[in-house]
């Protein structure tokens, strides 16, 4: 016995009666039972009601799969309720995982061929929501015969079916290419669309079928043109506008045909002007069809006169009321500004209006496309508007904004001072304190020399800046970044402050500080920093108390080597070729500590070059780096020394003077013919020790040299440990080694400076 | 192409939901969830276009729905601004003077009306009257 089932109206009144989720779905449960008893029955009568009372359960998110078989066999069925919503069940629970989904492909087929029209129009949407890429291509033929059919209905579904097809399985396109053409023949709205669609979709997919459809443009223009001008159909037209749906798709297949392409693009010159000036913008329809033509615009080789009349409808945009389409103005106009430069600054004041608006998503736009316009011209006054919007727009447009105007100030600004000063109002207060510490730090001579070129010079005292740096360090509302700085920039200024920068005097005189003369301070600053650093040793925070201990650590056992660690960065060089990367790479590898070459480095490398003749040149990477006193220092780096193979070229001794002997060792490694290592040492046989000492090289543009960092720069006397130091050298052409070495040492209270070449270099070592 | 429709009242009740593309029910169910929160977020100053995933929505609210349809980045937004209006007045044709619950009780002749305005995640039929006289000779053959 059927129980009687509820209509579907009454169902729904229940379910919408029920006051909580679980009343819910207790209604729903039980309802499901009797739909499946009944399923199972197989009442062909209420079947169709049944499944429509699932497909609502569906809806609402209950599971419904067992719904699957039942439709298939609704749509086999004769009845039209039944067929209509079997389809239904179809495209909502069949899609192309589940198994059933290829079973009616048999009843699709036999709907689209004999049906009445209403059937076959259902099939035909059935098909093109799920239809798998298997279905597609036992269908396409179908879908191909009814494309060619008398009546209108039918035709404009099997046109967009085939839409699908091809976007399922692009090898259909061939089938679906040759009627187009007679399609566009069409007077019927609904088939146009479908044929442009249709059209549009070949032309993306293949570029045989783009240049196919190239000689349709005019075809295409005259249709635009009708549409336009006369008012084609009255139901059709929208708001005033005839069918701007039609017209949208028609410029965008334009577009695509014309990209590229001078001939096209002029055929449709006068045409994108006529739509562009005739159409009325008084609602959204006739800005929808605006703006598609401004896209296809900026798209095709247009003429000049055109795209700008395409950057003033955008302009024009902008001003509306309406901010879906000032939204899309600012869109197109970001995409513009690179081509339309010019023609895109005119509007510069309302976009800078723009950035006033209270929704996201423009105010984002309206930025990007102000930062893209700004140029040296009128980089004040954009900067000016931008900091102002930089107070009140929202967090997460902040850090854009501030990146976008330090940017364009550092490419427009007119003078230095102004630049400087722009970025200071930028900075928000932790930043600023940073990049302040750091700036202490880093030119702290300069700052204390007080030289400044445009305005009066300040002089500043040492006490007050390590005052200063100090204050930041112990202030609570300094971020522990902020201290790192500080605490980095105080160990540099030890470096950098007037006086003796050597710590060499034992550590109780520190006690006697407060009870000296004034005049003596100057000899104390490293000893105060140290002070000061040492506290920090103790202190809470990890990141601080690692810098506080390693700067210790610094002053007390390796203090020869503080000098040359807190040493300056070398300038940023603007534009850099990549060579001079590379060399900057290759220096960071050779030496893992934070020794970088110094400028007066630099300079005297260039000395040592100028000496030499023409055959001899700045090889990269440039062979002078800082050396690296302190043995333990190497063993601490561990850095990557070639061990040398037992030598089978003799040793050669180059140099002696007063005592200080260097010898050269020659290694070729087997495995590589190219390589030569060549070890100097430099022994000490005098009384007095040699210090500071420096050796550099140089050798011919065809070779590859790489001066490793030398164990120490103090030979010790009485024949005391040598300090060595590898060169490594590339010769890839084999060419004749030259070798110009050059020496700079203190010895016996004089400094010392040697320049030779090394000659009587045996063959073997490039042969 | 058009990627969903979908018809959403304030509460996130799902009164119609159209895929043009193929997803599980799961994915469904959370692309439901996902639009419902972006898109009740949005108030009056806020522009009618929200960026989703990698499409985006054009959504329009009509008393307490909200009509919601899922296109690809390069698809002209004003157009189918237009084409959801378009849908509306349809609706309110049909139904003379629609409200939420026409829309409820009758969820499949919604579809219908859908299937004759959209096919194959394109617009289809833009005349409103065309488009009424294919509903009306579809109830006939019931």
């Amino acid at each position: 016995m059927v129980v009687s089932s509820l209509k579907l109206q009454d169902l729904i009144e229940e379910i919408r009666g029920a006051k909580t989720q679980a009343q819910e779905r207790e209604v729903i449960q039980k309802e499901c039972a009797h739909i499946r008893a009944s399923f199972r029955d197989g009442d062909p009568l209420h079947r169709h009601r049944q499944l429509a009372k699932l497909l609502y359960v569906h809806m609402l998110g209950y599971p419904a799969h067992f719904g699957q078989m039942e439709c298939l066999k609704l749509i086999a069925s004769p009845r039209f309720t039944d067929k209509r919503v079997g389809y239904l069940g179809a495209m909502l629970l069949l899609d192309e995982r589940q198994d059933a989904h290829l079973l009616i492909t048999n009843s699709i087929k036999n709907d689209l061929s004999q049906g009445i029209q209403a059937v076959q129009g259902l099939a035909l949407c059935t098909l093109s929501t799920v239809g798998s890429a298997e279905m597609c291509r036992d269908l396409a033929t179908e879908v191909e015969k009814l494309l060619l059919q008398p009546g209108s209905y039918v035709r404009k579904k099997a046109v967009l079916t085939a839409v699908h097809m091809i976007r399922k399985v692009p090898e259909l396109s061939n089938i679906f290419l040759p009627p187009c053409a007679q399609l566009l023949h069409e007077r019927h709205h609904g088939i146009l669309l479908g044929t442009i669609t249709l059209i549009t979709e070949l032309c993306e997919r293949s570029p045989a079928a783009l240049k196919h459809f190239r000689k349709v443009v005019p075809q295409l223009v005259q249709i635009l043109q009708t549409l336009v001008t006369t008012g084609y159909s009255v139901e059709h037209s929208i708001s005033g506008v005839s069918d701007p749906f039609l017209q949208v798709q028609i410029l965008r297949l334009l577009r695509i045909l014309g990209r590229n392409h001078e001939e096209s693009s002029e055929i449709m010159n006068d045409l994108l002007a006529q739509v562009a000036t005739n159409t009325d913008t008084s609602r959204n329809a006739g800005n929808a069809v605006l703006f598609e033509t401004v896209l296809t615009i900026m798209d095709i080789r247009s003429a000049a006169g055109l795209r700008v009349l395409a950057v003033n409808i955008l302009g024009r945009f902008l001003l509306n009321n309406d901010k879906n389409i000032r939204y899309v103005a600012l869109t197109s106009l970001l995409r513009m500004v690179q081509s339309d430069h010019s023609a895109v600054q005119r509007h510069r004041p309302t976009v800078v209006e723009c950035l006033r608006e209270p929704d996201a998503s423009l105010s984002r736009r309206a930025l990007e496309l102000s930062l893209a316009l700004v140029n040296s011209s009128n980089v004040r006054a954009m900067t000016q508007e931008l900091q102002s919007f930089l107070e009140s727009c929202l967090p997460d447009l902040r850090a854009d904004c501030a990146s976008g105007i330090l940017l364009a100030a550092e490419r427009f600004a007119p003078t230095k001072r102004w630049h400087i000063d722009t970025i200071l109002r930028v900075l928000t207060t932790q930043p600023l304190v940073q990049v302040a510490a750091w700036c202490i730090g880093e030119y702290g001579d300069l700052l204390l020399e007080g030289g400044c070129e445009e305005t009066e010079p300040l002089q500043v005292e040492e006490e007050k800046v390590l005052a200063l740096l100090e204050k930041v360090l112990q202030s609570h509302m300094s971020l522990p970044a902020t201290r790192g700085y500080a605490l980095t920039a105080l160990m540099k200024l030890s470096t950098r402050l007037r006086g003796d920068n050597n710590l060499s005097l034992p550590c109780h005189i520190l006690e006697l500080k407060g009870r000296l003369p004034s005049h003596s301070h100057a000899t104390l600053w490293p000893s105060r920093i140290r002070q000061v650093v040492s506290i920090y040793g103790s202190c809470l925070d990890v990141e601080l108390q690692q810098r506080a201990v390693e700067y210790n650590t610094l002053f007390r056992k390796y203090d020869h080597m503080r000098a040359a660690i807190l040493e300056k960065m070398p300038l940023v060089e603007r534009g850099g070729t990549q060579d001079e990367e590379a060399k900057e790479s290759k220096e960071a590898q050779l030496s893992e500590a934070a020794l970088v070459p110094t400028e007066p480095q630099a300079s005297k490398l260039l000395d040592l070059l100028d000496l030499l003749d023409g055959t001899f040149g700045a090889t990269q990477p440039p062979p002078a780096l800082e050396p690296s006193p302190g043995g333990t220092l190497v063993h601490l780096l561990d850095l990557p020394c070639a061990s040398p193979a037992p030598a089978s070229i003799p040793n050669l001794r180059v140099f002696e003077r007063e005592g200080l002997q260097l010898n050269l060792s020659f290694v070729r490694p087997p495995g590589t013919p190219a390589l030569l290592l060549i070890t100097v040492t430099a022994v000490n046989t005098s009384g007095a020790d040699v210090t500071h000492f420096v050796c550099q090289a140089a050798v011919p543009k065809s070779f590859h040299l790489q001066l490793q960092a030398p164990s120490g720069d103090t030979v010790p006397a009485q024949g005391g440990l040598p300090v060595t130091q590898l060169l490594r050298i590339l010769n890839p052409n084999k060419a004749p080694l030259r070798l110009k070495l050059r020496l700079t040492y203190n010895h016996f209270g004089q400094s010392v400076q040697e320049i030779f070449e090394v000659n009587n270099l045996p063959v073997e070592m490039w042969q | 192409m058009i990627r969903f429709i979908l018809i959403q009242n304030r509460a996130g009740k799902t009164r119609l939901a159209k895929w043009y593309m193929q997803f599980d029910d799961d994915e469904k169910q959370k692309l439901i969830e996902e639009v419902h929160a972006v898109v009740t977020v949005q108030d009056a100053k806020h522009t009618n276009f929200v960026k989703f995933r990698n499409f985006k929505i054009i959504y329009r609210r009509y008393a307490g729905l909200y009509f919601c349809i899922c296109v690809d980045v390069n698809d002209n937004n004003l157009a189918y601004l237009e084409a959801i209006h378009n849908f509306v007045e349809v609706l309110n044709e049909y139904f003379h003077n629609v409200c939420e619950l026409d829309l409820v009780f009758n969820f499949y002749k919604v579809y219908t009306v859908v299937d004759e305005m959209f096919l194959a995640g394109e617009i289809r039929e833009t005349s409103p009257t065309k488009v009424l006289k294919q509903l009306l000779m579809l109830q006939s053959l019931e």
